[in-house]
């Protein structure tokens, strides 16, 4: 049995030294994968505070992921093209500025993931899941149909946003920039989830009633972190579409959506870094049994129903067998 | 904007909206009865649709196509239900959601593993193409027509089955209290596969009857189960009423929504921008009726109050 | 006559074609134990939801220390000063027994949007929590997982937490149910001491526990008051044998 924390380190260790590794040998594509995967794993933390903690199953996350990436291909086409985004009531031009994208990304899912949160939050169990994977449907239908941004084609933006002082062009570097996001995030989710708002939530999600009878307002407290949860969601999506340096419709794909979902129950539910380990361990498969087999996604489909029906509590809870700590 | 017109796209919201109910009534009652949430009924309406257009091609008659799809899907249903199903049934949301989840992704994958990436094409047979001429002077597809008729049929075939049949007593009492039902000894096992095989069905028949409209490929399934998510919200859980009408709903919304809201915005913008705006609002109108329905009631217009 | 800590008048509550509660006044004054008793389905529980604020009133009102209470929802009762211990235990199994008192000294002291600091390394809240924790005699439990404790050990964390919101008035339901004797004992005699921190509205069963700690007795039948008085005349009251202790 391994305790958490030693497994947290070496994943760390890992999202270190296995592409400072791929540089040495110059496989610019290991570094690639690494830095989607990190991407992938800041999506399903942000969304692991909402379904984990908070344990509201949101369906639709990709909505937010979309979003994040739409903020970024907007401002940076409009930028790249040199086309004013507004004038009137002030004049925006768009912007290649990373550090400004990401701060306008955030605010805008975080209001995205109010406006949901506010009609969702109303309703429990199967009507929000249902309700949420049609919030994120109809964030793909808007997108296919607002031509001026590319409609079902996606927009792409040519070269990579800015950095002060890198160059975001370079595979390690940008990867930098991703995995430092990251760490950044898992510190701030670390600390949230052992604050007095972090274990009331966590009990929110044992008992309404306990939380209210000790003074939490439970809408809230849910909103609160759905808010949260999607402005994290939302970040990692600008990221990806500047990985790719492409955004399209099927950021906003319910099977992203699903994805998230299945990166945290690979990793272990309501676990630090089992999202992390979780897209990892994804995104490796996906590359690795991708190469080999063109239907890769009936395996994902069986090891995903064994995992359901067999294992609880993913990779951490398999290997650690100790409950999540909170102190 | 011509009569015609209008009454064409409310023909075509009807046929859009009947051909979700199929799928949403199995849904809602999967729900109802067995508080399941069932991602992979998609799946079965894609079963449907390829096993139609497979027997088409291969026998040539529409109506043994429809009859194979039906068992099809029946069958996929009756053996997901007994495999793997039954054992979601007493877990939490989240482990129902990931394993039918997973099912989606070996359906689909498997169907294009044995069917190969593109489309299959089915057609409407030959006594049913062409156009009829309705009261009115509009000429409309015999098919279409033919679909609201026969939804609607199956639709009071549904509603006799839950009012009137010992089998919708059983349904309607398991609705209302799982434990009280298997404690007066009905076979509870048995009322489930039950239906589960009877969605099952009623979606691979949905799917069979679109895909001669719509082509039939890998993924058709889905949009139209979170369509139908959308209708179940609006009409309640558990209630096949609530079903037909927002099904409804939800069909004409989005049909007229189509053709209005361009309409509306161009009285104040032109033309091309109008069309732009008016589509994209429309692309989320039904969703907005969702939310307007959720605030009003969150358990939907015919749900069972929490 | 001091004024009633707590105070409900008239409050009425129908579900559908049902009567749970009719015309039903009830008040608490200081340093009291005020028992709500009668049998099944007679509307203590509906009672007890609309005073702490999970129900809403047809009809009457509730007042905190003067203070109309009666369309605010349950978290602000809560922080207003009502601790409710509830029938089944609403707690956070899956965490420890600290973790479940901490949440009430977070409540207590409104204090509730904090998101970085652990709030167990936070000794302020920590002292309160275990403070209350060691009344109850659960001190040496406190990172014990909540499941794992017995059903009294769990009643008893359910009155820790209370006490931590440092409340204007308790109110139990049916603390005694489930506990063995012993159990039962040991909580009468708690119970006897606390009010003096707070006075109890205690709805109860076990009516040896009743009329040892009860000044005031109300007795409820058919969702009515039937009789409300000192514990030593309802004990005679002719209207409550019958309906409710049995002849005789």
């Amino acid at each position: 049995m391994i305790k958490e924390r030693h497994l947290n380190i070496f994943v760390l260790g890992l999202l270190i030294f296995v592409p400072i590794f791929a540089y040495w040998n110059d496989q610019p594509f290991t570094i690639t994968l690494m830095t989607r995967a990190v991407i992938f794993a800041i999506a399903a933390v942000g969304l692991n505070l909402a379904l984990g903690i908070g344990g509201f199953i949101s369906f639709g996350h990709a909505a937010f992921f979309g979003l994040g990436g739409y903020v970024m291909g907007i401002l940076a086409w409009h930028s790249q093209n040199y086309v004013t985004l507004v004038e009137w009531p002030i004049l925006i031009e768009g912007t290649k500025s990373m550090p400004i994208i990401w701060i306008i990304t955030i605010a805008a899912s975080a209001l995205l993931a109010a406006i949901i949160g506010m009609i969702s939050l109303k309703t429990t169990g199967v009507y929000f899941i249902m309700i949420t994977l049609a919030f994120a449907q109809m964030m793909y239908y808007f997108s296919t149909s607002w031509s001026a941004y590319g409609g079902e084609d996606g927009l792409s933006i040519y070269v990579r946003n800015n950095f002060p002082g890198l160059n975001t062009l370079d595979p390690i570097q940008f990867f930098s920039i991703c995995c430092v996001i990251l760490l950044i995030v898992l510190f701030f989710m670390g600390r949230l989830i052992k604050s007095p708002f972090g274990l009331a939530l966590n009990a929110s999600r044992q008992s309404r009633q306990r939380i209210e009878a000790v003074g939490f307002d439970f809408h809230k407290l849910q909103l609160t972190a759905f808010i949260l949860s999607g402005a994290i969601t939302g970040l990692s999506g600008a990221l990806f579409a500047d990985l790719n340096r492409f955004v399209s419709p099927s950021m906003f794909s319910w099977q992203l959506s699903g994805e998230f979902i299945v990166f945290i129950i690979i990793g272990g539910v309501g676990r630090l870094f089992g999202p992390v380990i979780g897209a990892l361990i994804f995104v490796w498969l996906e590359h690795l049994i991708g190469g080999i087999s063109d239907y890769w996604h009936i395996f994902l489909g069986f090891i995903l129903l064994a995992i359901v029906l067999f294992g609880k509590g993913g990779i951490i809870g398999l290997l650690c067998q100790e409950d999540a700590q909170h102190e | 904007m011509s009569f015609v017109l209008i009454a064409e796209q409310i023909l075509n919201g009807l046929q859009f909206g009947i051909m979700l109910f199929l799928m949403s009534a199995g849904l809602t009652l999967i729900f109802g009865v067995m508080g399941l949430i069932n991602l992979a009924h998609g799946s079965l309406y894609m079963i449907g649709a390829f096993v139609a257009a497979a027997v088409a091609s291969a026998t040539g008659s529409f109506i043994l196509a429809l009859v194979a799809a039906l068992s099809a899907a029946a069958l996929a249903g009756a053996i997901v239900e007994i495999t793997i199903i039954r054992k979601l049934y007493n877990r939490n949301h989240l482990d129902q959601v990931l394993a039918t989840f997973a099912l989606i992704l070996i359906f689909s994958e498997g169907t294009r593993w044995v069917f190969g990436s593109f489309p299959l094409y089915l057609d409407a047979p030959s006594y049913l193409q062409g156009a009829v001429t309705l009261p009115g002077g509009i000429q409309y597809p015999l098919y279409r027509i033919t679909l609201i008729f026969f939804g609607l049929i199956i639709g009071l075939g549904l509603g006799l089955l839950i009012t009137k049949t010992r089998l919708g007593v059983q349904i309607r009492a398991g609705e209302n209290d799982r434990e009280m039902v298997s404690a007066l000894g009905v076979n509870i096992s048995k009322l489930y596969t039950f239906i589960f095989a009877l969605g099952a069905a009623l979606a691979g028949l949905a799917g069979a009857l679109v895909g001669a409209i719509q082509s039939v490929e890998v993924g058709m399934g889905e949009p139209v189960l979170i369509l139908a998510f959308v209708v179940i919200v609006i009409g309640g859980i558990g209630s096949v009423k609530g079903a037909l009408i927002g099904s409804i709903l939800v069909g004409l919304t989005d049909t007229l929504g189509g053709i209005f809201l361009p309409k509306f915005f161009s009285f104040f913008m032109d033309l091309a921008t109008a069309t732009n705006v008016g589509s994209s609002i429309a692309s989320m109108s039904i969703y907005i009726l969702m939310s307007i329905v959720l605030v009003w009631r969150p358990t939907g217009l015919f749900g069972q109050k929490v | 006559m001091n004024n009633p800590i707590l105070e409900a008048n008239k409050l009425c509550k129908t579900f559908g074609s049902l009567v749970a509660v009719q015309d039903v006044s009830i008040d608490i004054h200081k340093d009291e134990i005020h028992a709500v008793i009668g049998p099944n389905g007679a509307g203590k529980s509906t009672l007890i939801s609309q005073i702490c604020g999970s129900l809403s009133s047809d009809k009457g009102s509730v007042f905190l220390l003067g203070k109309d209470i009666t369309n605010l929802p349950t978290e602000k009762r809560a922080s207003l000063g009502i601790g409710r211990t509830f029938q089944i235990s609403a707690l956070a199994k899956e965490d420890t027994v600290l973790e479940n008192a901490i949440l009430g000294s977070v409540g207590a002291s409104g204090k509730h949007w904090r998101f970085f600091n652990p709030v167990l390394k936070n000794s302020i809240l920590r002292d309160e929590a275990e403070y209350c924790l060691e009344l109850v005699g659960l001190k040496d439990l406190i990172n014990l997982k909540t499941a794992t404790l017995s059903h009294g050990q769990l009643r008893l964390l359910e009155v820790a937490i209370a006490l931590t919101l440092k409340p204007k008035v308790f109110i139990m339901d049916e603390p005694m149910a489930g506990l063995g004797s012993d159990g039962t004992k040991q909580l009468t005699e708690f119970l006897d001491k606390l009010r003096e921190r707070a006075p109890i509205l205690l709805v109860e069963h076990d009516m040896d526990a009743v009329f040892a700690l009860a000044n005031r007795i109300t007795v409820l039948d058919y969702g009515r008051v039937i009789a409300s008085d000192k514990a030593s005349s309802i004990k005679k009251d002719p209207e409550v044998q019958k309906a409710y202790l049995g002849e005789g």
